[in-house]
């Protein structure tokens, strides 16, 4: 499986009569964006504000970042089975209008979302202070449950996202990456002597507001499956989870993982990375029995030599994360795993709640509970009436001058474990 | 900043008394430096002074800590120190638990910074890591030339009260303190680094390395239910309505204890959730279904259960460092038993 993914480079973020690029400026017609949302009688009502690199704005209470993309050529649509008809995608070309996305928030579902500074010392933690940001703060119909929100907030994001991602089908783009999966037959003669690896990519899927979906499939209902590593290019994978900030994968995360990117940089020279096993974190002891025996199983039926595998959220998927380390390990195939660390805010407790001798090569995206103070902003997209409340803060976090103590965790994407960020820790 | 007066704490060896024969003498104090002192304070030059050496003997200190600590601490108060450095104590593992546990009193007691230094391996820094900077220094005293520069050096740097820098760069044993660092290369990148090196068999080095895990042996059955008095526990957040004690949704810095009687059921209108780590609604409009008061009262009535606790404990298992759970635990386990319970339901989420 072959795609080219044409990235458009988005500079500039403004509001227009007409969906375009020009010139590095992505225009958004906000009548249109509001209009597509409200379709969902879910949602009472919608605001579309922009937030850009450097501004002193802050958005909150964050519940996913999608990254605006079209499938210019090649087979089914992005978000398939959510946004587009269920068609196997990732060959072809895709074009992303790059530097941009679209950030869902408004009030409150769960209290695992996040905020967003756009400078300051919080812009350090978060990828999503780097680009040109179309928010949509939802205003939910009255009286709709916790799962129904979300899963409106939900659709919303994707289909912002799908319809201002058509932009960038005529648009030119800037540079074209190419990544390609072949066969494991083709690849095994074409590479004979070099190591097999895989990626094996946990998904959230605890439930009651932490789920994952794959094609549109609730992946808490999936066994372990293989994907070709350009299907998660074009939205097979999209977040629907309310884990706290720091850790949650986000839908941009998905299309963007640099796990995926960095292993195909060593393709062909230090290994033949095979494919993308995906698996969930179910809460049932039973099924997180049956999910890492079957990952396990997997990279010992592609004959692996190593893997790579991520964790998203932290306590419970700790377990999810050590049994298939160990599982797959005791198959004779060599693991690094990525994780992030709950090391109280002092960071002198243990970091996670399980560990095995076997996880010897970890990699770590850092304390999230470690504490910051993040000042003032001149303007605030959402609201900050549940700061005091949301994972990470506690009582007085929000303090009368405007600037909010509280740990990182508040913070979307701060600690992520797909390796997205630079940050690690290190022991005193 | 003028002078800064340091006190030195040795042992009887190394203030040339004598050797295991002479270890069981008393704490002792003499104005100025006592052996290694001196090459500490060649370090020093004029930042420093060590203004009293404290000498005690290593048999007479771990058979009498409680005292010994007590006199050693009033020798330390008389000379009002500003900085405190004990050792170094190399391997001699009653020397590194008495350096040890002397900084610690002196830094609990005085609040004046403390320092002291071993080999890694010495007891002494086992018990201590987690409370002390201690330089890590060779495994005799032949190393002494080493040790004395590093010690001095850490010694001023926390008399002037600036931050270290990491274990590696400063030469002291890691306390296990996790601190956040940003570095040149995505995790990504990392990860893949790492992989390629340990799939050639190359040496690597993890950035967590795994803990010794404390796994808690479930209790033996309870024989008897019907005289058993019960208590429910939860980290799922159950709390009376309102959430009186703020409990935080994550990383819950605080156990709540509420009173159970008069209620035969909890309802959405009594109790709900403060944990903000799973959809809420199905615990909000039943909150038994977490805390499980309804079919306890219920057995309670048929016999089956001795009695119920009057009060639940709550707190939020979310984000909650393993340090602070278990703190809590520690705690909450010390009512219970006083309270004559004999069994706990703990419910999670």
């Amino acid at each position: 499986m072959r795609l080219e993914l044409g990235k458009i480079k988005i500079n500039d973020v403004q509001f227009g009569d007409e969906m375009k690029v020009d010139k590095g400026t992505l225009y958004v017609n906000k009548a249109a964006i509001a209009e597509l949302v409200l379709e969902d009688e879910h949602i009472k009502s919608v605001e579309v504000e922009l937030a850009k690199p450097g501004e002193e704005t802050r958005i909150t209470p964050v519940k996913d970042v999608i990254e605006p993309r079209v499938k210019v050529s090649g087979n089914g649509g992005v978000f398939p089975g959510l946004i587009n008809k269920v068609a196997t995608v990732g060959e072809g070309r895709t074009h992303v209008l790059s530097g941009a996305a679209v950030v869902t928030c408004g009030r409150i579902v769960g209290f695992q979302e996040g905020i967003i500074d756009m400078s300051g010392p919080g812009a350090e933690y978060t990828p999503f202070s780097k680009l040109n940001n179309i928010c949509l703060v939802i205003e939910p119909a009255d009286n709709l449950l916790q799962h129904d929100y979300e899963a409106a907030a939900r659709m919303a994001g994707l289909k912002a996202a799908a319809l201002i991602g058509k932009a960038g089908l005529d648009a030119t783009p800037d540079e074209v990456e190419v990544y390609e999966t072949k066969t494991l037959k083709e690849s095994t003669a074409e590479l004979p002597g070099l190591p097999r690896v895989a990626y094996v990519y946990m998904l959230q899927t605890q439930g009651l507001l932490h789920d994952t979906y794959v094609y549109g499939v609730d992946a808490k209902k999936i066994v372990p499956t293989i994907l070709y590593p350009t299907e998660v290019m074009d939205g097979a994978i999209a977040s629907g989870n309310c884990v706290s900030a720091c850790d949650k994968n986000t839908t941009y995360h998905h299309q963007n993982n640099p796990v995926i990117k960095e292993m195909y940089a060593n393709h062909g020279k230090d290994f033949n990375f095979v494919g993308v096993i995906v698996t969930n974190e179910n809460v049932y002891l039973a099924d997180k029995e049956r999910s890492s025996d079957w990952s396990a199983k997997l990279c010992e039926y592609l004959g692996l030599d190593a893997a790579i595998i991520s964790q998203e959220g932290f306590g419970n998927p700790d377990t999810d994360l050590i049994m298939n380390c160990k599982k797959i390990e005791e198959k004779g195939v060599k693991t690094v795993i990525i994780t992030n660390e709950y090391a109280g805010r002092d960071g002198a407790s243990q970091s996670l709640a399980d560990a095995d001798p076997k996880a010897d090569a970890v990699v770590t995206g850092g304390n999230s509970n470690e504490l910051i103070t993040l000042p003032a902003m001149k303007r605030v997209i959402g609201t900050l009436a549940f700061t005091d409340r949301i994972a990470g803060s506690f009582d007085g976090s929000m303090k009368p001058d405007g600037s909010i103590e509280a740990e990182i965790q508040v913070i979307t994407g701060a600690t992520n474990e797909i390796g997205f960020n630079k940050m690690s820790a290190v022991s005193y | 900043m003028s002078e800064i007066k340091v006190v030195h704490y040795i042992n009887q060896f190394f203030a040339g008394i004598g050797g295991e024969e002479k270890a069981d003498v008393k704490p002792e104090l003499r104005e100025g430096t006592v052996g290694p002192g001196m090459a500490l304070e060649a370090v020093f030059k004029d930042d420093a002074k060590i203004v009293a050496t404290v000498i005690c003997g290593d048999s007479y200190y771990n058979e009498n800590i409680e005292s010994a600590t007590a006199e050693i601490l009033e020798m330390v108060k008389q000379s009002k120190p500003d900085l405190f450095i004990a050792g170094p104590a190399f391997n001699a593992g009653r020397y590194g638990v008495a350096c040890g546990s002397v900084c610690k009193a002196v830094k609990d007691e005085l609040n004046i910074p403390v320092v002291t230094a071993m080999y890694p391996e010495n007891p002494g820094a086992d018990l201590f890591k987690k409370d002390l900077i201690i330089v890590e220094t060779g495994n005799s005293a032949a190393t002494m030339r080493k040790a004395a520069p590093l010690l001095a050096g850490v010694a001023l740097k926390l008399a002037h009260g600036e931050e270290l820098a990491g274990p590696e760069e400063e030469g002291y044993i890691p306390r296990g303190i996790r601190k956040n660092v940003f570095l040149e290369e995505t995790g990504a990148r990392r990860a893949v680094d790492m992989l390629v090196k340990k799939i050639n068999g190359e040496s690597f080095k993890t950035e967590y390395p795994m803990p010794e895990f404390d796994r808690v042996p479930p209790n033996p059955a309870v024989k008897d239910m019907s005289k058993a008095k019960l208590a429910l526990v939860t980290s799922g957040g159950i709390v009376p309505k309102g959430n009186p004690d703020h409990i935080e949704s994550s990383s819950a810095s605080k156990y709540g204890k509420y009173d159970l009687e008069g209620f035969d059921v909890l309802t959405s209108e009594s109790h709900e959730t403060a944990h903000g780590g799973y959809d809420p609604v199905y615990a909000n409009l039943d909150p038994n279904r977490v805390l499980p008061l309804d079919v306890v009262r219920d057995m309670v009535k048929e016999g089956k259960i001795g009695s119920l606790h009057r009060y639940h404990y709550a707190t939020v298992g979310n984000g909650t460092s393993v340090a602070n759970a278990k703190k809590y635990a520690a705690s909450l386990s010390k009512d219970l038993i006083a309270d004559g319970v004999s069994a706990v339901i703990l419910t999670s989420t």
